[in-house]
């Protein structure tokens, strides 16, 4: 007799922790071939607003981390998804319908991706800030600073290898993320999040909800303690991006504008994923004896 | 009062400036009628009507936005870098020929002291001209690409007029845009003379096109489709206005809005520099400034003494004719911003804080309001939450670093702040803490071409100035 598999409840992941959705929804997730593979969690506005205070808190320890201890958290997580690549292989494989093969390829590229964002921890300041030779006896010196809490509405398409190109950059510079998994495919994000937990990322620094970019993403685009929101998750819905846009307006977040259609996740990063998420801060003082 | 500090009369000569009795736009290289309205400008020290200037209209809008677009496609994008910067160092010189006659000109129509803006309005104006010439040609060197964006709609405030024009035209121009820039409706003089700067220097016609009006000919620039980039320094509301006109656009966006910067004085601070802080901070240009230090932060144990000090310094400010070479304090800009005064601090004393105002005789024509600190304010006031853009100080006092961070970050502007203290760590500490885009510490209000400026929160984003003020023209 053949034995009965012990089946994973995906749930969502808040704080630190997983607990279903306040509002008790769950949805269908159906595989590549449209077959059921689990209950998801849906999660609810108020979900999202749970997730913001969980982010704001984690905030002031997150962005004041030295970089270094940045670097090596985010290059953990690389590893623990190494550790556990079959496991991310096969999720990647049922939920976007594709063979063992290039679903093994798109968790090579997801880690990759990581240790490549891990790196800019304690680089980004050097490139992006310097000096500056002011017209009078003043030290005066600009550095680039994590903007806040930034939401991000992961890509549809690419359930791992997108998650982690709009995550990563959000972070490894020290600002916290609620993420909105793709809504179709969205339980390698839920695998990626108990990496998390198990890889030194504080609780709270990166919180993700499985569901709906159209219901959760308004309140998360209008909420006001929100400094900053990634629209790739609705790339390709016009008319929804320019919604969130106008809402985002009234605590003038900084936006990062859904493209006309996803963008093939492989090609090269370049900086526009960090620096979107970033401010600069410019320091006087005056020289003297 | 009479005192060894009593000033005779020491009046700035207005010889030097021919104001004309109407101005036209400034569109394609010449200045042109509008096709609608036209609306007066006045010198705020006396209510005197200086000029009738156009009111644009939606079609010279759609006019000025044409003859850019014309100017970038067959003219400005096709120039070498090398070729835009001497342009602009030309640009740069005749502003030091001809400073004398801008500073004055700035002061009348904008009621700020002649000595704000004959030493720094106007050098700095010629200053970030210089600046960004020379990144013309060395944009590869900047990191943000070597493409310009197109045509940028800008649009700027009436509390530095030259300045936030020469913020918005040097990188614009010198990243290879070309622009249409909108002047405030109380001060479009100095923007109109500018215009024939671009001429003595020959600018390609077009480059450059000036259209003044108020916020209806501002709002049909920013919404007009044929421009690439809006740029904006004004309040937070309008701010906001922009963000969503632009949403679903491909429109790049800065925006320099409000602030209520803290200006956080620590017990081991030397007191009477951080007077002098206090004062530079909140009523230089009559406080019409963004970055204002309008929430003086005094630690417990120094507060008296500190509010002694400041008073007995703030009775020796002279206020009054903004052409008088001793004036330390201006006219208030417009009848309408001095009523948003007033209404401010009558709410302030309304709300339960205390107020004190500098003893001065104030004219009695033009638009006036004394040096005033309000004591007593706690951070549910209005005033400790409203810009108020105005000579009006707010006084909060804390005891500990911690709590001078929590209340200097509670506010949704961020756009400067100041720390005065003898400690450097405790300088490094702090001004990491601070959520605000330029952090002064043991000075305040000082600004330079190489520096970039701009705000965190509400008030806004994007920097302007220095290699990272490039980035807003790139692409």
């Amino acid at each position: 007799m053949t034995r009965l598999d012990v089946r994973k409840t995906y749930k969502l992941y808040i704080d630190g922790a997983f607990p279903r959705s306040e509002s008790g929804h769950s949805y269908e997730v159906l595989d590549g071939k449209g077959r059921f593979v689990a209950n998801a969690a849906l999660a609810s506005r108020k979900d999202a607003r749970d997730a913001v205070v969980a982010a704001r808190k984690a905030f002031g320890g997150w962005s004041g981390r030295t970089a270094y201890n940045r670097a090596q958290i985010l290059y953990r997580v690389a590893e623990i998804m190494e550790d556990r690549r079959p496991q991310f292989v096969d999720a990647v494989a049922r939920a976007e319908g594709i063979g063992d093969g290039p679903a093994g390829k798109v968790v090579d590229a997801s880690i990759d991706r990581l240790v490549w964002y891990a790196g800019w921890a304690d680089k980004i300041t050097q490139v992006l800030g310097n000096a500056n030779p002011v017209a009078g006896p003043f030290f005066n010196l600009s550095t680039p600073e994590p903007t806040g809490v930034v939401a991000v509405l992961a890509p549809q398409g690419s359930s791992l290898l997108g998650l982690v190109s709009t995550v990563a950059p959000v972070i490894v510079t020290g600002n916290t993320a609620v993420v909105v998994s793709s809504y179709a495919r969205p339980l390698p994000a839920v695998t990626f999040s108990e990496v998390l937990a198990t890889s030194d990322v504080p609780g709270g620094v990166v919180n993700i909800l499985t569901g709906d970019a159209a219901t959760v993403g308004p309140w998360l685009a209008g909420h006001m303690d929100v400094n900053a929101i990634d629209l790739g998750g609705v790339a390709g819905r016009p008319a929804l991006a320019t919604e969130l846009e106008v809402a985002a307006a009234d605590n003038l977040k900084r936006v990062r504008r859904a493209p006309a259609a996803e963008p093939d996740w492989t090609d090269e990063p370049d900086l526009g994923a960090m620096t979107d998420f970033l401010e600069t801060k410019t320091v006087w003082h005056p020289i003297g004896l | 009062m009479s005192n060894v500090f009593e000033y005779a009369p020491a009046p700035e000569s207005r010889s030097i400036v021919e104001i004309k009795p109407s101005y036209g736009l400034f569109i394609g290289g010449e200045f042109v009628d509008g096709g609608g309205a036209s609306f007066k400008t006045v010198n705020p020290a006396t209510e005197e009507v200086l000029a009738e200037v156009a009111e644009g209209s939606s079609e010279d809008v759609d006019r000025a936005v044409k003859a850019a677009r014309r100017a970038y496609d067959k003219v400005w994008s096709k120039l070498s870098g090398a070729e835009r910067a001497k342009y602009l160092y030309r640009i740069a010189r005749i502003i030091q020929e001809r400073s004398r006659e801008l500073a004055v000109l700035e002061s009348i129509d904008n009621g700020k002291p002649i000595k704000e803006s004959r030493d720094v309005d106007v050098p700095l104006v010629a200053a970030y001209f210089f600046y960004y010439a020379g990144w013309a040609d060395k944009l590869e060197y900047a990191g943000f690409g070597t493409t310009p964006l197109g045509v940028a709609g800008q649009v700027i405030p009436w509390n530095f007029p030259l300045l936030m024009l020469a913020w918005k035209i040097a990188p614009a121009l010198a990243c290879g845009n070309t622009v249409v820039l909108k002047p405030a409706e109380t001060t479009p003089l100095t923007a109109l003379l500018f215009a024939e700067i671009c001429q003595q220097a020959d600018l390609p016609p077009g480059v450059v096109n000036i259209v003044t009006g108020a916020g209806a000919t501002g709002q049909a620039l920013v919404e007009h489709e044929g421009i690439d980039k809006v740029a904006f320094t004004g309040s937070t509301a309008v701010g906001k206005a922009i963000a969503r006109s632009v949403a679903g656009t491909r429109k790049r966006v800065t925006l320099e809005l409000g602030g209520k910067a803290a200006n956080i004085v620590f017990d081991d601070a030397p007191i009477d520099q951080a007077v002098e802080g206090i004062v530079n901070g909140i009523f230089f240009n009559q406080g019409h400034v963004c970055c204002a230090g309008s929430r003086l932060l005094v630690q417990e144990s120094v507060a008296e003494d500190v509010l002694e000090r400041l008073k007995r310094r703030m009775a020796t400010l002279r206020v009054g004719d903004p052409l008088d070479k001793n004036t330390d304090v201006g006219a208030i800009n417009s009848a309408a911003q001095l009523a948003r005064i007033r209404e401010l601090s009558s709410v302030g004393e309304a709300e339960g804080a205390e107020a004190w105002s500098a003893p001065c005789d104030l004219p009695s024509t033009g638009f006036w309001f004394a040096p005033t600190v309000f004591t007593g304010v706690t951070q549910a006031h209005r005033i400790a939450r409203e810009e108020i853009f105005g000579p009006v100080l707010s006084v909060l006092t804390f005891r500990t670093p911690a709590e001078a961070v929590e209340k200097a970050n509670n506010t949704p502007f961020g756009l400067s702040a100041g720390v005065w203290t003898d400690k450097g760590s405790r300088i490094l500490k702090i001004a990491d803490k601070l959520r605000a885009g330029v952090v002064w510490a043991n000075t305040f209000n000082k600004f330079d071409p190489t520096s970039p400026f701009g705000g965190y929160k509400e008030s806004g984003y994007g920097r302007e100035g220095g290699r990272h003020g490039l980035e807003a023209y790139l692409r």
